[in-house]
């Protein structure tokens, strides 16, 4: 199970990554993505939408299931990985890379600091 | 992220068991690392390896399920067929020894009690085939239906606990069982073979390709599914089961038929046979359906463009915003078109192919069309 030191993750098997000042891209985890199965579908959020940190903002689709994907921290939505909306199974294949689904503005640094770091993820998906 | 389960088990899945049986094989599933799901009951293997490979290894090539979970039942004895004529709608007469055909058993309004498949060995001694969600009211049916004159005479016997069951599919099925066992003679299409050793071989299945089912005492399953895995054969699960049956438009019961519908209405007309001596419980039912004329029909809907999964008990309705007219019966992801493909009854006016209608997912409406049966 691949869990990368350098991103943050939340108990809903989000990863977050600060890539700039004040500015976080978002994935789903190597747990998340092995639960799911092949992801079929998915319903990107719209850039420009504003969000408060728990909002859902997105919904994956495996052949069995539907999951909500939810905003790991308050701010505005700028990008979307809108490959995905022809290949979602990057989301399988690379969930860290090329999988990533949005990038968002935030303003509050401490919400990104009450996130799990790797190693507390281990624990939660042991 | 969050969980809900898709909704094409429901109408399977909330037995009134209480404790999940497990089939003889579950330590198999288990060691290959299987995800288990209860279905009708039971503890079942939904994905192995996933459930689009799985659906593309059985398309191209071949993959082998568990069906241990289905009903077997075995009738025999003097009068045994002629009363099990009347039992069901397709016409056992047609059978010649070895043979089979695929049969429904209808409550008396003409709705659907099970779709199953029944077997002749020889005169008056059938081997027949029916779902795990349905075996105990099958069981209940036929035995409270035996008449008290030639009860004595007829020996039914419910082997369901008895034997385990496999299901080999794909075009290489008998490429793999000849390499497997090259002196066994395998039954024909829709046919059915004895073995030695209590092992029974049928040549079904659900999933649209070539394919055997093999029924074996429940003690010995496990070996034949070992044997087949370490052949390299793809152990494939119940998901990729769905998808595939549903590629090619079989109904599930309990989700494409029930006890509403008539099989006229599920598009089963071929396998009605309303004019057969001796008829079957509802042929009148069916006989006047056949002179009225039908009023819903169950069709194949597909996605046009991009949406997500279709599935059961999603709305169906007119386009531009307008009613409500359907429910989908089945739904999901087809591996071989990439789109979305989904079942539902819709009234005659709306079911010719190329109507379109929206599919209602999450409050959103995403354009279908009616196609032509089958998918792929």
């Amino acid at each position: 199970m691949n869990v990368p030191d350098d991103v943050k993750y939340m108990e809903s098997h989000e990863w977050v990554k600060q890539v700039a000042e004040g500015e976080a891209t978002v994935g789903i985890s190597d747990h998340a993505q092995e639960e799911l199965s092949d992801v079929v579908y998915l319903e990107l959020p719209e850039v420009g939408k504003i969000v408060a940190k728990g909002d859902r903002v997105a919904v994956v689709e495996s052949v069995k299931a539907a999951s909500d994907i939810y905003a790991p921290l308050s701010g505005e939505i700028i990008e979307v990985n809108k490959a995905l909306t022809d290949t979602p199974e990057l989301m399988n294949s690379d969930p860290f890379g090329a999988g990533w689904i949005f990038t968002m503005k935030f303003t509050d640094a401490a919400e990104l600091e009450t996130l799990m770091d790797a190693e507390a993820y281990r624990k939660h998906t042991a | 992220m969050t969980k809900f389960q898709g909704a094409t088990f429901t109408s399977c899945g909330r037995g009134k068991e209480t404790k999940m049986k497990t089939t003889p094989l579950a330590a198999i599933h288990r060691t290959l690392g299987a995800k288990l799901l209860p279905f009708a009951g039971w503890e079942m293997p939904i994905q192995y390896s996933g459930i689009v490979s799985e659906h593309q290894a059985v398309r191209q090539s071949i993959g082998v399920f568990d069906i241990s979970h289905m009903g077997n039942f075995s009738l025999s004895g003097p009068g045994s067929g002629k009363w099990l004529n009347t039992m069901l709608t397709n016409d056992l007469e047609a059978l010649a020894d070895g043979e089979g055909q695929y049969t429904l058993m209808l409550n008396e309004s003409g709705g659907v009690i099970d779709d199953l498949i029944v077997y002749r060995w020889e005169e008056d001694s059938y081997f027949l085939v029916v779902n795990a969600s349905r075996e105990s009211q099958d069981w209940e049916r036929l035995q409270s239906h035996l008449p008290g004159e030639i009860h004595l005479k007829i020996h039914l016997e419910n082997q369901s606990e008895k034997l385990g069951a496999l299901a080999l599919q794909g075009p290489n099925a008998k490429a793999v069982w000849r390499e497997m066992r090259p002196d066994w003679r395998l039954p024909d299409h829709n046919g059915i073979a004895g073995f030695e050793d209590g092992v029974i071989v049928c040549r079904t299945g659900y999933t649209g390709e070539d394919g055997f089912e093999l029924f074996a005492p429940v003690d010995a399953i496990s070996d034949w599914f070992a044997e087949f895995i370490d052949h390299g054969v793809p152990p494939c699960g119940l998901g990729a089961r769905d998808t595939l049956r549903l590629e090619k438009c079989y109904p599930l019961n309990g989700a494409d038929l029930d006890s509403i519908h008539t099989p006229l209405e599920a598009g089963l007309g071929f396998f009605v046979k309303t004019r057969k001596p001796g008829g079957f419980i509802a042929c009148d039912v069916l006989k006047a359906q056949k002179d009225n004329g039908i009023h819903d029909r169950l069709c194949a809907l597909q996605a046009v463009g991009k949406s997500p999964p279709p599935r059961a008990v999603f709305d169906v309705s007119l386009p531009d915003g307008g009613d409500v007219v359907s429910t989908l019966t089945s739904g999901t992801y087809s591996p071989t078109l990439g789109t979305g493909i989904a079942l539902a009854y819709l009234p005659l006016e709306t079911a010719k192919i190329g109507s379109r209608l929206d599919v209602v997912i999450r409050d959103r409406r995403f354009p279908f069309e009616v196609v032509k049966k089958p998918f792929v």
